[in-house]
């Protein structure tokens, strides 16, 4: 029998871990390189997934218990620093020295959260009450109550669509498409924890594209009366007393708006991670004009790259859902398995 | 008419078939960057001149679109040219250019119709 052939599989977030855990399955000597101290990605940070409300935690133990059952490899606290291209194989040279021939590479650096000190106008990091909605879901996620910075329970809470997409001023053309419905989710669950609280969505589309997104929005509107505003926010301002003053146009009644409130929650798009833009230059890789890496086509080869043998799975290639996630790294694995047979 | 108990008043929809693109295609031409506004309202919310008095920069420029131009001639008036909104314009319109090439297109447009 021949030696399995080796497969290399950079970040190990969801899609990494699912990508390395089906090629192990499959009999393919995998190794995992991993910049942080554990695997998992974003995924550890998130307190509960949309649509079901499941606690994020049993995906990501789902996830562990198949990279324990499939034992591979796993590399963390290391990063990539250069790569050999053979013929038709790789050599993997990382930052703890080690020289990693593979067949066949996966790509999956995932994305990294928009930093929101960008727009300067909308104070985070300035005023103590305007915070993300990854700061949020980390709270949520800890089970702290969700307080204002003084400590006191919020009346009045803004979510801000679109921050750092759909945005020509930060450079991110794109719509991140998953912060609509996380907007409505984080929304909801604070309505469930402070029932006394008026919320409000200010959005320039709401873009619910999945099946049950839509219904969760009817639910937000008639079982929690948030409220939605179309209008984008054009500045914060800080009160004496830690409040904000946001203002926006509301679009529907054609009038400007301004209002009072306690807490302003941003919700923060998707942009290519540094780490994928460090790949894209590594295996001299195309990059989408948004910055992700380009697929070979966006119909029928969607977890090829640009050069052969290099794969890639999940949010390197744009903005997706937990499920998307792992569908694309699901199909990843099996492009990989085609390709590697038939090598 | 009035006499009758009714008076005829200008239709209140707005009229695709008798649109007058002109202005807005002049407009249009000389600043392509206007083609792409997605109506956030963010111009609006900014606009100090908006928030003072009767003035929506972004209606103004969606009735434009609509071929609605009667009227715009004293709105657009009430616009400083400061630029403020186009600081906050997630689409980096150049309003400004906008506006003036409006107040141009306007002046025009009137010597025309005479
Ligand atoms: S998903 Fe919604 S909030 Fe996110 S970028 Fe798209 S439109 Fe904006
Ligand atoms: S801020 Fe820009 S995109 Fe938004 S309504 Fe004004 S001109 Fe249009
Ligand atoms: S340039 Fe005109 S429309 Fe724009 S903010 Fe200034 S006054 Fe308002």
């Amino acid at each position: 029998m021949s030696k399995p052939k080796k497969v290399i599989t950079i970040g190990g977030g969801v899609a990494g871990t699912e990508v390395s855990s089906l090629l192990a399955e499959l009999g393919y000597d995998v190794t995992l390189i991993e910049k942080n101290s554990q695997t998992g990605g974003k995924l550890n940070g998130w307190s509960h997934l949309f649509p079901t409300g499941r606690p994020a935690a049993q995906v990501a133990e789902f996830l562990q218990h198949k990279v324990q059952r499939n034992s591979f490899k796993t590399i963390c606290q290391t990063d990539v620093s250069q790569v050999v291209f053979g013929n038709g194989s790789f050599l993997v040279k990382t930052s703890g020295d080690e020289r990693l021939p593979a067949d066949a590479v996966v790509i999956s650096t995932g994305f990294d959260i928009f930093d929101a000190t960008r727009k300067e106008e909308y104070g985070y990091s300035v005023y103590e009450n305007v915070i993300t909605s990854v700061d949020l879901e980390n709270r949520l996620k800890a089970g702290a109550p969700i307080t204002t910075a003084a400590g006191n329970k919020p009346c009045r809470i803004a979510f801000i669509h679109c921050v750092g997409s759909r945005d020509e001023k930060c450079g991110n053309h794109h719509c991140s498409k998953v912060c609509c419905v996380t907007g409505v989710k984080q929304a909801t669950e604070l309505a469930k924890q402070l029932p006394q609280a008026e919320i409000f969505c200010f959005y320039m589309d709401l873009r619910m594209f999945g099946l049950p997104y839509e219904s969760m929005y009817r639910e937000a509107q008639e079982k929690y009366n948030i409220q939605f505003i179309r209008g984008r926010l054009s500045e914060a301002a800080e009160n004496a007393d830690g409040t904000l003053q946001i203002k926006a146009e509301d679009t529907l009644s054609g009038r400007p708006l301004k209002m009072q409130v306690d807490l302003v929650v941003l919700l923060v798009g998707m942009v290519p991670g540094k780490n994928t833009a460090h790949m894209a230059d590594l295996f001299e890789l195309q990059r989408e004009p948004n910055g992700f890496l380009q697929t070979e086509d966006p119909h029928l080869f969607k977890n090829r790259s640009s050069r052969k043998g290099v794969f890639l799975a999940g949010t390197c290639t744009g903005p997706m859902t937990v499920d998307e996630t792992l569908d694309h790294a699901r199909s990843a694995a099996l492009d990989i398995h085609h390709y590697l047979q038939n090598k | 008419m009035n006499a009758f108990g009714f008076k005829l008043i200008e239709p209140r929809s707005i009229d695709f078939d008798q649109f007058d693109g002109r202005l807005l295609n002049e407009i249009l031409e000389k600043e392509p960057s206007f083609k792409i506004c997605l109506s956030c309202g963010g111009c609006t919310a900014t606009c100090n001149a908006g928030t003072l008095i009767d003035f929506n920069i972004r209606k103004m420029n969606l009735l434009l679109r609509r071929g609605e131009i009667t009227g715009l001639a004293r709105e657009i008036d009430k616009c400083m040219l400061c630029g403020k909104c186009m600081l906050v314009c997630p689409r980096g319109i150049n309003i400004r250019n906008v506006i003036m090439l409006l107040k141009k297109g306007l002046v025009q447009y009137r010597n025309e119709n005479i």
